[in-house]
């Protein structure tokens, strides 16, 4: 992974808006933003931004590319698009504040520890298994995902919850053995397979 | 024949046991009193939902929208594609988008898309629409009106419509701001909304209800409070992610701030099975972990 990043710097020595329009999703519009700044007043976690998105995309033409690849900020978003029907220059921002946590995910420069980060990856890695999200499977994914002692404990924080779901038949206990998904499980797994790799060839991730 | 017939995409969320399954017993009561049918699409995936960007990257979530839509346009030949959840609805349609203003990004697709069983290839020919955008634009506030026996009079709701069914796409004629359409349909069936619920298109988090609990929590707290200020007896929505956040994590909430709230929410489907004379289990209120005993009221009682 560090491989990539080192490649990634050197190919675009001092250009960090030219990387970005290359290889993060709609990144050809950051250059686009004229700094009214309306976006960065639309995030519903707004406080938790340490860099809101006007800020991100005056970032990324001072080249600050650490900065941005390394923050926790595009990883508060909760993709309410507020920001798209606002901007006056129609940018697509929902969508870059993604590419721009998938690019650093990628790179391996996100936060470790970044809980929406590794949610994400769980969710992602629980769907692709069977074609359907298994929800049980998922919640309990995240309970236990520092541990059995941390998990036991949030289990418990969560239990009433919990209960409630099975009681109103909302969460299935045997779902860990009876979740079907889809039938041609085979057959997505290899087009997600392809996928990727002609994803990855395209913006030069490709070994 | 029935009237209307779509190509039905349920999500993951509307399964049997699963979160939002009780939206989906109200949905069918509500078609069969609408004469709609809903095939559904065989073999349906997951969209990837918003929060699969992280991992997922772009062209592999394009994908799997694409191979839902073009099973659909292989088997539900000539319907709309008709989504009940918000996020799978968006997910769907902003896939179309994509794939119909750049042609690089569709030969991709269909490149994936062959590796998949069914000789699958994505052409863009069916619309992808929302259960909500189907009743009031094919069947519309008359129509909808017609098969009301019983009037929920009496009950005050705040119609909290959350983001992604009204944002980026929306309803057609409806504002980002201020959307009325729920609102509409709950007086359509005799109830009384709450004029301004300034909540109403606040995000509830999202999926960082799951990893940002306190965050989001933070965010759900305004948007009860403000249905309780404005005397709501109980809360309705569009979205089964906007519900089961809005609903579940009331006892939390209270617990860290000292609230107390118990209010109930409820789909506009299940509104609507109760007003068309369904019982309490086909408008699936056994599924609601508040419960909502004055709709189980009226849907106990026999119709005028
Ligand atoms: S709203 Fe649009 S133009 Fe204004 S700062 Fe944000 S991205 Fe830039
Ligand atoms: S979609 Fe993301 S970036 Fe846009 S306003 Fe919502 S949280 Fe902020
Ligand atoms: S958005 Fe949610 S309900 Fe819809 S398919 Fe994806 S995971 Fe399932
Ligand atoms: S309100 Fe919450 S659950 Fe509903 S669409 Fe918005 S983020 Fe998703």
């Amino acid at each position: 992974m560090g491989d990539i990043n080192t490649a990634m710097t050197e190919q675009y020595r001092n250009n960090f808006l030219k990387e970005v329009e290359a290889n993060v999703e709609e990144g050809q519009w950051v250059k686009m933003c004229m700094q009214c700044g309306v976006c960065s007043g639309s995030c519903p976690l707004g406080p938790a931004w340490e860099h809101p998105p006007q800020e991100i995309f005056m970032m990324i033409r001072a080249g600050r590319r650490d900065e941005v690849l390394k923050s926790e900020s595009m990883w508060m978003c909760t993709s309410c698009y507020n920001c798209i029907v606002r901007c006056p220059r129609e940018l697509p921002i929902t969508h870059i504040m993604h590419g721009l946590a998938n690019y650093a995910h990628r790179l391996g420069l996100a936060p470790k520890m970044n809980p929406t980060r590794r949610f994400a990856k769980m969710f992602w890695n629980n769907l692709t298994k069977s074609g359907r999200v298994n929800e049980i499977e998922l919640s309990v994914g995240l309970y236990f995902m520092d541990g059995f002692k941390t998990g036991i404990a949030r289990a418990w924080a969560m239990k009433d919850i919990g209960i409630g779901m099975l009681k109103t038949g909302r969460l299935n206990p045997f779902g860990f053995v009876t979740h079907k998904g889809c039938k041609d499980k085979k057959g997505i797994h290899k087009m997600l397979k392809k996928a990727r790799e002609i994803e990855d060839r395209r913006k030069g991730f490709a070994a | 024949m029935a009237r209307k017939e779509y190509s039905f995409y349920p999500g993951c969320s509307s399964e049997r046991l699963t979160s939002a399954s009780n939206y989906m017993v109200s949905v069918e009561a509500m078609c069969k009193k609408l004469d709609v049918q809903l095939n559904e699409i065989p073999d349906w995936n997951c969209c990837g939902a918003s929060i699969g960007y992280a991992e997922g990257g772009e062209l592999p979530r394009h994908v799997m929208n694409a191979r839902n839509l073009a099973i659909s346009e292989q088997v539900n030949k000539g319907q709309d594609v008709v989504a009940t959840c918000a996020a799978c609805w968006l997910g769907a349609k902003e896939t179309k988008d994509r794939l119909a203003e750049d042609k690089g990004l569709l030969a991709e697709t269909n490149e994936a898309l062959r590796e998949a069983g069914m000789n699958l290839q994505y052409k863009g020919e069916q619309e992808v629409r929302h259960m909500v955008e189907v009743l009031i634009e094919d069947l519309g506030y008359d129509e909808l009106k017609k098969p009301v026996v019983k009037s929920l009079e009496g009950i005050k709701f705040a119609g909290y419509v959350g983001c992604q069914t009204n944002r980026p796409f929306g309803i057609a004629g409806e504002s980002f701001e201020n959307p009325k359409y729920l609102d509409k349909l709950v007086e359509m069936v005799g109830g009384e909304p709450v004029e301004k619920y300034d909540q109403k298109v606040t995000c509830c988090g999202g999926a960082l209800a799951f990893s940002e609990p306190e965050k989001s929590q933070a965010q759900i707290k305004k948007i009860i409070e403000s249905a309780y200020d404005h005397g709501a007896d109980m809360i309705v929505t569009p979205c089964p992610v906007c519900q089961m956040n809005v609903e579940v994590y009331q006892g939390q909430i209270n617990k860290r701030y000292g609230t107390k709230f118990n209010i109930p929410v409820a789909y506009y489907s299940q509104l609507m099975a109760v007003a068309y004379g369904a019982s309490a289990k086909e408008a699936g209120l056994n599924g609601q972990i508040i419960r909502a005993p004055r709709l189980e009221e009226i849907a106990a009682k026999a119709a005028r």
